[in-house]
């Protein structure tokens, strides 16, 4: 079965321009990692867990707090916390003025940030060869 | 000896059903988790209405799943559904069970989390809605020593609502921090019924068996605090270590300082062994001192808000719909309606992942909704730009659709919910559990 079996083009595959560094791969966080996101408050709390220890250590080095603040842009108005759960192979980001304002305050239609893991899926990372090709993250198919 | 807890509710208009398969495989205790930080505002208006109201009024479907159960003195059941009004929740269940012909059973209520009427001692707005301090697990733990067979709280932490009953049957000391945390991960894991058995997992969820018959999940607790969760066999769902580390990091914060009442949890300490057969065991929790105070919760009126959804189709599906929503802006400013905010989504483009879609997200969408959302100071405002939706139905760009039936919804009020800190002692000395005996 092809890997992108979908009548999508998946932006996976779009892959971005750039020179290839040798044992370096570039992937896509949505092959590599799940996420969960939840709210309190004006603060958007999300998960982005790794498959195993290579895998941990491959987005601790690349997915830091300043990357995470840029890659949401005017979605994230304040500061951007990490935190390490080596014990799970996750990593933790609190996202302050997130939600516009809170839940029942804010006019977005995601008003609980449910969506923000899924959004940090699309930051795309470089990790050594080995950490691409044992990504496990599959691609639903549509229900039968 | 072993205590079985069964996670019944994860939020007010949970499903009833998975209950059923909770009480079948046997749980000591069931335990509803109904208040989310909004619920309370839900409940407020509630009870402005009626004074008989302001609980979670799915209480009463639990209640009756649970009756047969508690009866036969093979289960408690511990519940927060009391919300704004725990006395009025405790007459409900009175009535319930009388209407059913029971008697012989304790009904404990624990109130004192409200702390709204000294708004102004504590420096909190005069205009609160609800001003709630979030209580720890000791008033429903006293209930339970006192013979209660069903407790009903207000605002209580979601997880001392299940490590109650482990400190009860298990004799934990309050000072044996580790044991302790190691009840609030067990209470983390099920406060939120199926999100720990297969719902909303960002793995394979397609792999999830029977997902319309998805079970709530069980934790098994030792003396130690070794838990093993897992999930009725009779029910869908699924217990890995994947389900089970989502859940276990969802909405912490700072995993290694997870503040709760009665003890602060380190979530980075523990291990999770997946057993396979949907049994996840959490060993290792260690546990620091309980903070110096309560955490509250305070929530005011924060305007009002009206909302509008008009689709498009290819081609120049977005433009259309951009278009669309920069037609209802000009003619509401146009006409004098006092906007505090604007806010436009676009679904098919970027509606939630924003800037992080990037400039080039792929094909040309074959549709595109825009969602207008606005907010104003009153609700007539909010109400005024509703009547320039329909115009263009005639009157904007081609193959506008999908506006649904009744058009622009009724104008909602926005609410502030803010979090406080307040001394233990200005709220423990308010606090009561009253027992009653049917």
């Amino acid at each position: 079965m092809p890997r992108f079996a979908s009548r999508w083009t998946s932006c996976s595959a779009l892959r971005p321009p750039g020179c290839k560094t040798l044992g370096v791969a570039k992937i896509q966080l949505r092959d590599l990692c799940g996420a969960r996101s939840g709210d309190k408050g004006d603060i958007s709390d999300v998960s982005l867990f790794a498959d195993d220890e290579a895998a941990y250590e491959a987005i601790r080095a690349e997915v830091t707090a300043a990357r995470v603040k840029a890659h949401f842009g005017d979605l994230v108005r304040g500061d951007v916390l990490r935190y390490e759960a080596h014990n799970v192979w996750a990593l933790k980001f609190v996202m302050h003025g997130a939600l516009g304002g809170g839940a029942p305050r804010s006019l977005r239609s995601d008003n609980l940030g449910k969506t923000h893991g899924a959004s940090l899926l699309r930051m795309w990372v470089d990790v050594p060869d080995e950490v691409a090709a044992n990504a496990r993250r599959r691609h639903a198919p549509l229900p039968g | 000896m072993t205590v079985r807890l069964g996670g019944g509710q994860g939020f007010y208009g949970d499903g009833v059903a998975p209950v059923a398969d909770l009480l079948d495989a046997g749980v000591d205790y069931l335990v509803c988790e109904a208040l989310a930080e909004l619920t309370l505002a839900i409940l407020q208006k509630d009870r402005q209405r009626d004074e008989s109201l302001g609980f979670t009024r799915d209480l009463p479907l639990y209640l009756q799943a649970a009756l047969p159960f508690v009866l036969d003195g093979r289960t408690r059941f511990i519940t927060n559904a009391g919300g704004i009004n725990p006395i009025a929740a405790g007459r409900a269940v009175k009535a319930t069970a009388a209407a059913l012909g029971v008697s012989g059973l304790k009904v404990a209520t624990v109130v004192g989390d409200d702390v709204r009427p000294r708004a102004s001692a504590l420096g909190l707005p005069d205009d609160a809605l609800f001003a709630n301090a979030y209580l720890g697990a000791r008033p429903i733990v006293d209930a339970l020593d006192a013979g209660a067979h069903i407790v009903i709280t207000g605002r209580v932490a979601d997880a001392a609502l299940f490590l109650a009953p482990l400190v009860h049957e298990l004799g934990w000391r309050w000072d044996d921090w580790d044991r302790l945390a190691a009840g609030v991960v067990v209470g983390h894991l099920l406060e939120c019924s199926g999100q720990v058995t297969g719902g909303n997992y960002s793995g394979a969820w397609w792999e999830n068996p029977a997902p319309a018959r998805i079970a709530f999940p069980i934790a098994e607790v030792e003396e130690d605090g070794t838990a093993v969760i897992t999930k009725p066999s009779t029910a869908g769902g699924m217990v890995t270590f994947d389900t089970v580390r989502e859940q276990l990091l969802y909405e912490v914060h700072d995993p290694s300082r997870y503040l709760s009442p009665d003890v602060v949890a380190d979530f980075t300490s523990l291990t999770l062994h997946d057993l396979g057969d949907d049994r996840v065991r959490v060993s290792g929790t260690r546990g620091a001192p309980a903070p110096e105070t309560y955490k509250g919760l305070v929530c005011t009126p924060a305007g009002w808000a009206g909302e509008a959804r008009l689709a498009y189709s290819w081609p120049d599906a977005e433009a259309k719909a951009r278009a669309a929503l920069r037609f209802v802006r000009t003619r509401a400013e146009a006409n004098g309606v006092p906007i505090e905010e604007w806010h436009e989504e676009y679904f098919g483009v970027n509606a939630y992942g924003g800037p992080t879609v990037g400039d080039h997200p792929g094909c040309e969408p074959p549709e595109v909704v825009g969602r207008l959302a606005w907010r104003t100071n009153d609700p007539e405002s909010a109400g005024r730009v509703a009547r320039e939706i329909g115009v263009l139905g005639l009157s904007g760009p081609p193959t506008i659709s999908g506006m649904g039936r009744g058009g622009a919804g009724r104008p909602t009020q926005l609410l502030s919910v803010e979090p406080f800190l307040v001394d233990r002692t200005l709220v423990d000395a308010q606090v009561r559990v009253e027992v009653d005996e049917l």
